[in-house]
């Protein structure tokens, strides 16, 4: 949390009107959440019997798979993102003005593609031209295209956050720039670009659930299924919308807390994507001086 | 390219269905925005927590589980809105309401100290503070990363398709299952996204200009 706007200490009078407006803002909020519990009691959802079958090992194991599922294509999807994604970055970074172009084109048009029409296009369309994959398989090329366009922005950010006599000094000894590369800017840079990297990963994983959209059973898919066959569609729902906050909460703190720990090492020179979700401003934080 | 010069008129109402969609969320989803973010800012401690909760919890749902949950559960507790379109707006401004408040709380941030104890000297209430001194030049330095929003805000609207919205990610799904020319209906559709896009990114850059602080 951050401070509060009013910095200067309040006066006797300033003091009674915060905490008349606080304890009337806590009746308000108690009072709607009265209000919430009443509908979900007066229309029978709070029985024990609709949450306790959410605990029965049978659907358990079977969330638990939907999560799994999930789980593996956030994580299948990742590596090809990232795999994707460093080329287009060096695409983009290349010394050859068509591969810089190829790159950029790649980056510009899948960043403002809707990820639900490019799943839907990939699920539906290519067994259409004749290639037949798993369902799983759409949905990860889906993942990895879109989020290697993102990820290519932050590569190259935390590349070019770099100091250039970085990569001087690297060819003055007689590195090529493959090596250089390799050698000396990627290891530095990977780890200006690591919230940045985890940070999208939150992205990835909650993109994950557009499975729903191609039936494949994943969390949010499975938790449906559940609700249709139990009849507690609202509880399975809401439970599987627990899990994946709880997950990518974690991921969040992840994220932030190596944010904290790069700026603290490195005076302020990470790169920083998005703050709010998939936007891609990815920024560099100018470096202080040491 | 047959298929989508043939079906114009579809793809013309399914931009337009996108392009109501997203400013009419983007309304409710500023208000919101602005709301979260002065809570979380201000003294008022239940407010702050309950500020925090909203933007932690929502920004952490993936968009289609609030959807799902919002159409097929919450009948059952007696919510139930007839109108897709309606149900799509709500469900789109609570999410993207969450990123406006982080967004806009981040503008309070680069506010410098002076301006607020500036106006407290002169006897501006907290209110007048935030409305009259904060809040303007907060926003007015978020512009960007606000039109960066907006631009995933197009993007994500396309999901209201799992409540049977049919706007443009619909319509080219539906014209390309019927017409089974995927690749022709999916870059028209593309092109109609860049369409909608584009000339956001450029407002935004003009406004942008016009309206940064000089510090």
């Amino acid at each position: 949390m951050t401070a509060a706007l009013v910095g200067d200490e309040l006066g006797p009078r300033g003091r009674r009107r915060v905490l008349v407006a606080s304890v009337v803002a806590a009746v308000v909020l108690g009072a709607l959440a009265a209000v919430a519990l009443r509908r979900f009691a007066a229309r029978g959802q709070l029985d024990a019997e609709l949450w306790s079958i959410l605990v029965d090992p049978g659907v358990v194991r079977f969330l638990l798979g939907g999560l799994g599922n999930t789980l593996k294509v956030a994580a299948a999807g990742m590596v090809g993102a990232v795999v994707l994604g460093a080329v287009m970055a060096l695409g983009r970074l290349s010394r050859h003005r068509p591969l810089r172009w190829l790159a950029g084109t790649y980056v510009e048009f899948f960043r403002g593609f809707p990820l639900l029409l490019l799943i839907l296009f990939l699920a539906f369309g290519l067994p259409r031209l004749g290639i037949r994959w798993p369902l799983f398989w759409y949905l990860v090329l889906g993942l990895a295209i879109y989020n290697s366009a993102v990820l290519a922005e932050i590569f190259r950010a935390g590349i070019l956050s770099l100091d250039r006599g970085q990569s001087e000094a690297a060819l003055a000894v007689g590195l090529t720039v493959g090596q250089a590369m390799l050698l000396v800017i990627l290891p530095q840079a990977l780890r200006r670009m690591a919230p940045a990297i985890v940070g999208q990963l939150v992205v990835l994983n909650k993109d994950t659930s557009l499975g729903y959209f191609v039936q494949y059973e994943e969390l949010l898919r499975r938790a449906q299924i559940t609700g249709t066959f139990d009849g507690n569609t609202l509880q399975a729902l809401l439970a599987a919308a627990a899990v994946y906050i709880a997950v990518n909460l974690v991921l969040s703190r992840v994220a932030r807390r190596l944010e904290v720990r790069q700026r603290r090492r490195y005076g302020g020179a990470i790169v920083v994507a998005g703050g709010p979700e998939d936007l891609v401003a990815v920024e560099t934080v100018a470096a202080k001086p040491r | 390219m047959d298929v989508v010069l043939d079906n114009l008129d579809r793809f013309a109402e399914g931009v337009a269905t996108t392009a109501s969609l997203t400013v009419l969320s983007w309304l409710g989803a500023f208000v919101i925005g602005v709301a979260v973010a002065s809570f979380r800012v201000g003294p008022i401690l239940p407010l702050r927590a309950a500020g925090t909760v909203y933007v932690e919890l929502i920004r952490n749902c993936p968009l289609t589980v609030l959807f799902v949950v919002f159409f097929f559960g919450f009948p059952s507790i007696g919510i139930l809105v007839e109108s897709e379109f309606i149900s799509a707006i709500l469900v789109l401004s609570v999410y993207t309401g969450a990123f406006v408040a982080e967004t806009v709380r981040a503008g309070v941030n680069t506010v410098a100290p002076g301006q607020v104890e500036a106006a407290r000297s002169l006897g501006l209430g907290f209110n007048q503070v935030l409305g009259l001194v904060v809040l303007p030049q907060a926003l007015r330095s978020v512009i960007g990363p606000l039109g960066s929003l907006f631009s995933a805000l197009i993007r994500n609207s396309s999901i209201a398709y799992v409540i049977g919205l049919v706007e443009l990610t619909g319509t080219a799904f539906q014209l390309s299952v019927e017409s089974a020319q995927f690749v022709p209906v999916f870059t028209g559709a593309a092109l109609a996204y860049l369409a909608l896009t584009l000339p956001t990114g450029l407002v935004v850059g003009v406004l942008e200009r016009r309206l940064a602080i000089r510090r």
